[in-house]
């Protein structure tokens, strides 16, 4: 049974140097901690916006960028299912606010210290098992639903990329600067 | 380099933009996107297989992650090796900046609910099924869709992101109310 168990090992060393790479960063921002995550819930840390945030608008320059200087880079875009998305997403969302982690930051929490991460993560562990017993039913019944495949906000208003790229890093840059000076005003 | 490698705490603007690169790195080179919650369906099929090898090879859902008998695909691949390797990168960041940090129960969970441990690993256990659950059914999570996602501008991942923010913000407030802040 342990024929083709693992991946070769240079696969598994790329994504080990990767996750390890990962596990660092999200520690140093703070974000494997429960107080962050709830923070930014309860609208009183910012953190995780500011992490999201910057992370979206350096990896689209990149991405896009490699693209349009006609890198052979290959996209992963996921396919929209509204209605599954959106729901998986309410779901999400209520599981992240109890755990106060979402499943990279739980793994990397309990390198971190955090010792209630280890029981969110079993609990990962039975949700995706209790996903897959019910995943026939609920496709069927949600997914085909506002379904319009491989779709990005720039294939579906038929705009170029960077009209995106450019509203969200200009939306960005205000935003965070205008949360810099709340933040220091309520702070004073 | 060195103060930077011992600061406890980076600008979450310089984690961002680096989590940027390091995308650009993985799609670049390595053909993958950041995600992680695929190989907690992965894990969990591997760990049912040892107990019920032929439910799980009936299992649609699992064999699409974990091929068939005849034909398995690998359980330990490209992201099962990055979130493990999670743990030691969080705690080396953790080591280097002699940061000594333990948490059972959370000072915010306490003031709402008790300083019980048992109460703490239920509430995360509970918490934890129900978010892959949503991720399962959302096709990815925080990292598959919030930040691989968003940043190819992918349709499905802006509406899962607008969706986790807005449940989020409602369940933190439910649960912990205006007050709550105050304990964060």
């Amino acid at each position: 049974m342990f024929d083709g168990f693992t991946a070769d090992p240079t696969t598994l060393l790329l994504g080990a140097a990767t996750g390890l790479a990962f596990g660092f960063l999200l520690q140093r921002g703070g974000v494997t901690r429960f107080r962050v995550i709830l923070g930014q819930f309860l609208l009183r840390d910012f953190t995780v916006a500011k992490v999201m945030l910057t992370a979206i608008v350096v990896g689209a320059i990149g991405i896009y960028g490699m693209r349009a200087a006609g890198m052979d880079v290959t996209m992963h875009v996921k396919s929209a299912a509204l209605l599954t998305n959106a729901v998986g997403g309410l779901i999400f969302g209520v599981g992240m606010a109890i755990l106060g982690y979402c499943p990279g930051t739980g793994v990397a929490a309990i390198g971190d210290g955090s010792r209630h991460a280890i029981a969110g993560v079993l609990g990962m562990l039975c949700g995706a098992a209790l996903y897959a017993e019910v995943h026939p039913w609920l496709q069927q019944r949600l997914a085909g639903t506002a379904s319009y495949g491989k779709a990005t906000l720039a294939s579906t208003t038929g705009l170029s990329p960077w009209w995106f790229i450019a509203g969200l890093g200009v939306a960005a840059v205000i935003g965070m600067m205008a949360l810099e000076r709340y933040e220091r005003a309520r702070r004073a | 380099m060195t103060d930077l490698l011992r600061s406890p705490r980076w600008s979450p603007y310089l984690v961002g933009a680096a989590l940027g690169i390091l995308s650009w790195i993985t799609f670049a080179t390595m053909g993958k996107a950041l995600g992680t919650s695929t190989t907690m369906v992965r894990a969990a099929g591997a760990i049912e297989r040892t107990i019920a090898p032929e439910h799980v090879d009936q299992n649609a859902y699992f064999s699409k992650y974990l091929g068939t008998r005849e034909k398995p695909k690998p359980v330990i691949e490209w992201q099962f090796a990055l979130v493990l390797a999670l743990i030691p990168g969080a705690w080396l960041a953790a080591r280097l900046s002699r940061e000594r940090f333990r948490e059972t129960v959370p000072a915010l969970w306490a003031w709402r609910f008790s300083g019980s441990t048992g109460g703490r690993m239920v509430g995360a256990f509970v918490g934890g099924v129900i978010l892959i659950f949503g991720a399962r059914l959302a096709g990815g999570c925080t990292s598959g869709h919030s930040i691989s996602g968003t940043l190819q501008l992918a349709l499905s991942s802006w509406v899962f992101t607008i969706a986790l923010f807005t449940a989020g913000i409602a369940t933190a407030f439910a649960i912990y109310g205006r007050k709550g802040g105050d304990h964060v």
